[in-house]
C-alpha cells in the first residue's frame, strides 16, 4: 500500500523500478480556440463510440456535455459578460494575496517591455477549456479499485484494464473529477431503442466497463506524442514531463498577470492540495466550478485509515452488543 | 450572449430555466419554506450561492442500482444472523440457532446474488477475488463477504442435514462437517460485524458528496440497522421463549440507530446532510426513523407474545431495508446536483483560508 496523501512521485510509489519522468498534459485555456480538435482525435485514436444522440444541449457551442466512459476529453464554453470578467479579475487577483505557491516563477525576460496597465475588460469573453482525466498523483479510482483493472503506469498516470474490470462502479463515484465512468451502449439514454439511434455505428466495445482516459499510453509506450496534443491546432494542450509543464505554466501565469490578467490561475499545479497535485494540469480564467470543475477536490482514500478506525469501532460495538445480549439472557 | 442596447428590450429569461455557466444562482434550500412556521425542525442551512457548469453535475453518481441497496440489507441481516446464530450455539437455544443460521445464508446468498447481477460484467464478479487490496473497501468488503459465507454455509449445511434426518448425500463428509459445524458458526461471527460495518465506509470512501461526508457516524448507523433488521428477523421466525437475546439486540439496535442517525446528522455539513432530510430519500429515512421506534416499543411491551413479537419483528426489517434504500438514495441525489459538491468544498476551502491555511487549495496564482 502505498502513500495515501501528500507530495509524493506516483510512479514510484506503486513501486516501479526506475520510471521515467512524470508525464502529464497542461491545458492553457487562454489560447484555446475550442476546435475541438482533441475531441475528434480522442474519439479516432482511441475508437470510443458516440456518447448520445447528437443532441443540441443549448449550452454555448458545448454540444458534449461531459467527460464521461466515451468521452475523454470535454471543450467546454462559458459565455461571460463584463461583470463576471471582472469578478474573475478580483477572484484572482485574491489568490496573489494570500500568498499562495506558485509565485516564486520567473518574471518576464523584459518587465520594461511588457504593458503593466490592465488592458480594457471587454463587454464579452467566452471561456473555452479542454477538460481531460487529470491523472492525481492520489488517484480515488485506482485506490478503490477492487479488482486491480485501473493501475498506475510507468508514467505516472493511471489507466484502466478493460479485460480485467467487472465493472463494478466504486471507481465512478470515488473520483472527485466525475471523470471516469461505466459505459453503457454508447447511448445517452440506456433505455433507447436501438431503432431510434441516429445513423449507422459501429458495434460498441468494451460495454458495461469503466473507461477514462489513459493519456494514451498506447502512444506513450511508442514514445508518441497523445492524439490530442498532437492535434491541438494552438498548442492550448501541451504534453510532456510534468515538472516542466508545471514550470512553463507557473512562467505563464506570471506572464498573463503582468499583462493585468490577473484571472488567470493555475488548476491541479499545487502538490500540497487534496489529490496531491494533478498530472493534468490547466490554466483557468475564472473559479474552477466555472468549468465544471470542483474547487477543493479531495481523494476519499486520504480518510481512509480514519474510516476504518470507526467502522473498526462500530463493529466492535455490534460485537459487544450481542454478547451482552446473550449475557443479559443467561442471568 | 451578446450585449448592446437593445438587450433591455429582451423578454426576462424564463424563470426555472437551464443554470447558465458562469452565472450565479441563488436558490434558497427547500427547507426554509416548509418549516419557517417553526412547525418542525429547519435545517439552518446557509444561504446558497454557487456557480456551476450549466447545472451540470462536478461528480459522477455510483450506478448503483437497488440491488446494492438490497445487498448493503441482507448482509447487515445476514451479519446480525450470523452473530445470533452463534450466541444460541454456545448458549444452548436450538432453535434459534438454527433459524439464525439459515436466516444468514439466505441472506448472504440473495444479497451476494444482488451483488453480481448489479456488476457491469456480473460474468467476472470473481476477478473481485484476483487480489487483496488494502486501499479498496469493495475488495476487503469482498474477502469479509466470502469468509462469512464459507463460515455461514458450513454452519447451514449441518442444520439442513439435521432437518432433512441425515439425507443430504454426504457420505463421509458427513463426520468433517458435524465437527465443523461449532466452529464455522463461531468463524461466522467473526465476520460478522465487519460484514455489516464495512459498507459503510464502501459508501463514505467516494466523493459522493452525502455519503463522504456522513463517514464519521455511518458505520454506527449501519451495524445498528444490521442488528435491528437481524434481530427482528429472529422474533418473526423464533418462539418467544427462545428469542430473548434476540429481544435485547433489538433494543439495542435501535437506541444505537436512533442515536447515531442524530449524531450523523447533526456533524455533517448542512448543505451535504440535506439530500437525507428531502425528497424520496427524507421520506424514506423518516419512515426508517418511526418504524424503528414503533418497532422497539413493541418489543419492548410486547416482545413476549408471539404475534406482537412477529409484528415487531417485520417493522423492524423494514426500518432497517429502508434506512439502506434512503442512504443509497440520498447519495446518488447527492452526486446529481453540482451544488452538493461546490458548495461544502467552497465553504472548507474558504475556512482553512480564514484560518491562515492558504499552501493546500487545488488553485494557486
Amino acid at each position: 500500500m502505498g502513500q495515501l496523501t501528500g507530495p509524493t512521485d506516483p510512479a514510484a510509489d506503486a513501486r516501479w523500478h526506475d520510471p521515467g519522468p512524470r508525464k502529464g498534459f497542461f491545458t492553457d485555456t487562454s489560447i484555446c480556440i475550442g476546435c475541438k480538435a482533441c475531441e475528434v482525435a480522442c474519439k479516432e485514436w482511441n475508437r470510443n463510440p458516440r456518447d448520445g444522440d447528437l443532441e443540441l444541449l443549448g449550452s454555448s457551442y458545448d454540444n458534449t456535455g461531459a467527460l464521461g466512459a466515451s468521452t475523454w476529453r470535454h471543450v467546454a464554453f462559458i459565455e461571460q459578460d463584463r461583470d463576471r470578467i471582472e469578478e474573475a479579475r478580483v477572484s484572482g487577483r485574491a489568490l496573489v494575496s494570500l500568498g499562495m505557491p506558485g509565485l516564486g516563477a520567473p518574471a518576464p525576460a523584459d518587465p520594461a517591455a511588457v504593458s503593466t496597465a490592465p488592458p480594457d475588460t471587454p463587454e464579452f469573453r467566452w471561456l473555452m477549456s479542454s477538460d481531460v482525466c487529470k491523472h492525481c498523483t492520489h488517484a480515488g479510482c485506482l485506490d478503490v479499485c477492487p479488482t486491480g483493472a485501473l493501475f498506475r503506469t510507468e508514467f505516472g498516470t493511471v489507466v484502466v484494464q478493460a479485460d480485467v474490470c467487472n465493472g463494478c462502479g466504486t471507481c465512478v463515484a470515488a473520483c472527485p473529477f466525475g471523470v471516469i465512468e461505466r459505459r453503457t451502449d454508447g447511448t445517452a439514454a440506456p433505455g433507447t431503442k436501438p431503432g431510434e439511434r441516429k445513423g449507422e455505428q459501429p458495434a460498441v466495445p468494451n460495454i458495461g466497463v469503466a473507461q477514462k482516459c489513459t493519456l494514451c499510453y498506447d502512444r506513450m509506450v511508442e514514445d508518441q506524442t497523445p492524439a490530442c496534443a498532437k492535434t491541438c491546432p494552438t498548442t492550448s494542450i501541451k504534453f510532456g514531463d510534468r515538472d516542466e509543464l508545471v514550470a512553463q505554466a507557473e512562467e505563464r501565469v506570471a506572464e498573463l498577470h503582468a499583462q493585468g490578467m490577473t484571472e488567470a490561475r493555475l488548476y491541479g499545479a499545487n502538490d500540497l492540495d487534496g489529490v496531491g497535485g494533478t498530472g493534468s494540469i490547466f490554466l483557468l480564467l475564472d473559479e474552477p466550478e466555472v468549468y465544471g470543475l470542483p474547487p477543493d477536490p479531495r481523494v476519499p482514500t486520504a480518510d481512509l485509515s480514519r474510516m476504518f478506525n470507526r467502522a473498526g469501532l462500530a463493529a466492535a460495538g455490534m460485537m459487544a452488543a450481542a454478547v451482552f445480549s446473550f449475557l443479559k439472557g443467561r442471568s | 450572449m451578446t450585449t448592446s442596447d437593445y438587450d433591455s428590450l429582451r423578454p426576462p429569461d424564463a424563470a426555472g430555466g437551464r443554470r447558465r455557466g458562469g452565472r450565479r444562482t441563488r436558490r434558497a434550500a427547500p427547507g426554509r419554506i416548509a418549516g419557517a412556521d417553526g412547525s418542525r425542525e429547519m435545517p439552518m442551512v446557509p444561504e446558497a450561492e454557487f456557480t456551476s457548469y450549466y447545472g451540470r453535475p462536478v461528480v459522477k453518481p455510483a450506478p448503483w442500482g437497488p440491488e446494492i441497496a438490497a445487498y448493503l440489507f441482507l448482509g447487515g441481516v445476514a451479519a446480525g444472523s450470523g452473530l445470533l446464530a452463534a450466541g444460541a450455539q454456545l448458549t444452548g437455544r436450538p432453535k434459534l440457532r438454527r433459524n439464525a443460521r439459515l436466516s444468514a445464508l439466505a441472506a448472504v446468498g440473495l444479497g451476494g446474488a444482488a451483488l453480481v447481477k448489479d456488476l457491469g460484467r456480473p460474468e467476472r464478479f470473481l476477478n473481485m477475488l484476483r487480489t487483496v487490496k488494502l486501499t479498496s473497501p469493495m475488495s476487503i468488503g469482498s474477502w469479509i463477504l466470502s469468509a462469512f459465507s464459507a463460515g455461514a454455509g458450513v454452519a447451514a449445511a449441518a442444520e439442513v442435514d439435521r432437518m432433512t434426518g441425515e439425507r443430504l448425500p454426504l457420505g463421509p463428509l458427513r463426520r468433517v462437517l458435524q465437527v465443523a459445524e461449532g466452529p464455522a458458526g463461531l468463524a461466522a461471527a467473526l465476520f460478522a460485524p465487519p460484514l455489516a460495518a464495512y459498507t459503510a465506509v464502501l459508501l463514505a470512501d467516494t466523493a459522493t458528496p452525502t455519503w463522504n461526508a456522513s463517514r464519521e457516524d455511518l458505520p454506527f448507523v449501519f451495524v445498528s440497522s444490521a442488528s435491528l433488521a437481524a434481530a427482528g428477523l429472529a422474533m418473526i421466525t423464533t418462539p418467544v421463549a427462545e428469542a430473548g437475546p434476540a429481544r435485547t439486540l433489538a433494543l439495542l439496535g435501535v437506541t444505537g440507530d436512533l442515536i447515531a442517525t442524530e449524531v450523523m446528522h447533526r456533524r455533517m455539513d448542512p448543505v451535504a446532510a440535506e439530500p437525507l432530510h428531502h425528497g424520496t430519500a427524507g421520506r424514506m429515512l423518516r419512515g426508517s426513523e418511526a418504524l424503528a421506534i414503533a418497532g422497539g416499543l413493541g418489543t419492548l411491551l410486547g416482545g413476549r407474545r408471539r404475534g406482537v413479537a412477529a409484528l415487531s419483528g417485520l417493522a423492524l426489517m423494514t426500518a432497517s431495508a429502508l434506512t439502506r434504500f434512503g442512504v443509497l438514495e440520498a447519495g446518488i441525489h447527492s452526486a446529481r446536483d453540482p451544488r452538493y459538491t461546490i458548495e461544502p468544498q467552497k465553504r472548507r476551502l474558504a475556512a482553512r483560508r480564514g484560518a491562515g491555511l492558504t499552501n493546500d487549495s487545488i488553485t494557486t496564482a
